[in-house]
């Protein structure tokens, strides 16, 4: 927490991308001040309205309100992805300390399937996930939660491993302290501002993947305001109005650049490394 | 690789095989909806006597205990039969072998556009670090890993389908100009990863001593480059490549569905939507047979590529 403080002291880019990230949150929180109109109401008169002064970002084929529909968005999509972040750190890490402490057999099983997955597309079998439980926001979670939490539990392991090596683990042990206090007060923290950085430098790409599984029908149900949903209905009136797909992209784009700097950032303050050659 | 090295990935191959063809066939079976009722009657809604389900379910064994199922369907996967597709109306296997040229074709040309792109710029920018066209790589690449690829494509179709009237918008078929779009949309998304790596590799190389070595004996830059660095550095990029192209082969499948291209991507999500399970687990298991394969030919032919693991051999 300390080294975030000065981080974003000391760090003006990492300062800059924050506050970034936390006008994205407002944006999602503060959408029914900031919308202009309701964003599942349909009036039918308004079908198709180029963007304009009334309707800056034009309407849809049921005269919603896309610039409303947009902000409504951020809340589906950055809930969405922030559930799916944290659910894909927590099983992943959970397997990856899991397997690195105890070792044996546990070890054996938890890295056979980590193995199996790995070696197979994971967007497939997320597809099929999700397309065979049915769509919605909670499936497609569900489904980019098992095809990816083994690069998480690898990690894990791998930082598990090298600390179990060092002199205070041993210590802690000749202690007598059990297994569960060794792993929330010794291990855990250790691992963790690694494990942080990963996590964030993922929640772009995991953006993109949610929003794709969307796009195809298999997560987020009409007619709910959720970016890729929305790419998937404007696509069949690519001709008649561009508009409908050009802004739920561009609102994917930048939010994923914004993640994607801030994540960036954070590694730059948060890796040890970086902070000893500094 | 060794002999015994090759066999221990084949035998992983194999495993990793009836893992993924355990899971989907326990999700397809835990999936809501009669397998034998959308086998008579596809999606329509047409009413199917009991007895006539149940006739089907005794004859497709679905009416076994589940473990016993998979090993039926197991038996029946080894002398290459993955049974029938309602959707498609022919076997599964029939169906597969349809969609692969699209799929290879679609491949192999993304794959082609990228390196064309990614190659000379990452040695451009790596050799010229810092100067002001490494700048524009870099905030390109930059853009291009975080823009979500179905957005991309429809963008392109829409500038270059409607707007400019240059490609044609239907696709469908496999043709010169129909395959220009899917392909540079995979491309772009690719290349923005892959020249990164260019560059990295080749600036991780110009770093180390021999570079020093060379310069100091006074060879040219251009003799460094290209007779030193650059083949040291293509070696993990092959393996890089062999990935690519393996997730290409599986991964495409919005991109596919995007431009309507006829390819097994497309053909998984189009089974998962009709509920046509056998084709689901069909494709699924055909395309990770394919990924595997291609990424023990890839570490084969790193093998082969550099002389200092030929030795060992």
């Amino acid at each position: 927490m300390e080294t975030l403080v000065n981080g974003f002291k000391n760090n003006r880019a990492f300062a800059v991308t924050s506050i970034l990230v936390v006008l994205l949150l407002l944006v999602a929180v503060a959408a029914p001040v900031l919308a202009p109109y309701d964003p599942t109401q349909a009036t039918m008169k308004d079908a198709f309205l180029e963007p304009g002064a009334q309707h800056i970002f034009g309407t849809d084929k049921l005269g919603r309100d896309c610039f409303s529909r947009v902000l409504y968005g951020a809340r589906a999509s950055l809930s969405g992805v922030l559930f799916l972040v944290a659910s894909v750190f927590i099983v992943g890490t959970t397997m990856g300390v899991l397997s690195g402490y105890f070792g044996g057999k546990v070890d054996i099983v938890i890295m056979r399937i980590s193995d199996m997955m790995i070696s197979f597309p994971g967007m497939i079998l997320a597809i099929a996930v999700a397309g065979i439980m049915g769509g919605s926001l909670v499936n497609a979670v569900i489904a980019l939660t098992i095809v990816s939490w083994t690069k998480y539990a690898r990690l894990a392991r791998s930082l598990v491993l090298q600390i179990k090596r060092r002199d205070f683990v041993d210590a802690a042990i000749v202690n007598g302290g059990s297994s569960s206090h060794i792993l929330w007060v010794h291990i855990l923290p250790n691992i963790l501002p690694m494990m942080v950085v990963t996590a964030a430098a993922d929640i772009g790409a995991l953006m993109m993947e949610l929003a794709g599984l969307s796009f195809l029908g298999f997560g987020s149900q009409p007619p709910a305001p959720e970016w890729g949903l929305m790419l998937n209905e404007g696509r069949q009136q690519l001709q008649t109005a561009p508009w409908l797909m050009v802004f739920p992209g561009l609102a994917i784009f930048v939010t994923v650049v914004i993640f994607n700097l801030w994540g960036d950032n954070l590694r730059d303050v948060l890796d040890p490394r970086n902070n000893a050659i500094e | 690789m060794t002999k015994k090295q090759i066999l221990a990935r084949l035998g992983q191959i194999v495993l990793v095989l009836l893992g993924i063809s355990f899971i989907t066939f326990a999700l397809v079976m835990l999936a809501p909806g009669d397998v034998a009722r959308q086998m008579i009657a596809g999606n329509e809604d047409i009413i199917v006597s009991q007895a006539e389900i149940d006739a089907l379910r005794a004859e497709l064994g679905l009416d076994k205990p589940f473990f016993f199922q998979y090993l039926d369907w197991l038996g029946r996967a080894l002398q290459g039969n993955l049974g029938f597709s309602f959707m498609a109306k022919k076997p599964v296997v029939e169906e597969l072998f349809e969609r692969l040229p699209g799929t290879i074709l679609l491949s192999l040309a993304s794959l082609v556009m990228m390196m064309v792109v990614s190659i000379p710029m990452g040695i451009y920018s790596a050799v010229k670090r810092g100067g002001w066209i490494d700048n524009i790589v870099r905030a390109f690449t930059f853009m291009g890993v975080s823009m979500p690829g179905f957005w991309v494509g429809l963008m392109l179709l829409w500038i270059f389908g409607l707007k400019l009237d240059l490609l044609p918008i239907v696709g469908g078929t496999i043709g010169v100009d129909t395959i220009i779009l899917p392909a540079a949309t995979l491309a772009i998304a690719m290349a923005s990863k892959y020249t990164r790596q260019v560059r990295t590799a080749i600036l991780e190389e110009l770093g180390q001593d021999y570079v020093v070595g060379a310069r100091a004996r006074g060879m040219s830059e251009s003799h460094i480059l290209w007779k030193e660095v650059l083949p040291n550095a293509m070696l993990p990029l092959i393996t890089l490549l062999g990935l690519s192209l393996g997730s290409l082969l599986g991964g495409a499948a919005v991109i596919e569905m995007v431009f309507s291209w006829p390819g097994l991507g497309r053909l998984a999500i189009e089974a998962i939507t009709y509920r046509d399970f056998q084709l689901v687990q069909g494709v699924v298991v055909w395309i990770a047979l394919m990924y595997m394969v291609i990424n023990l030919i890839v570490d084969l032919s790193y093998n082969y590529l550099d002389p200092r693991l030929r030795k060992v051999r």
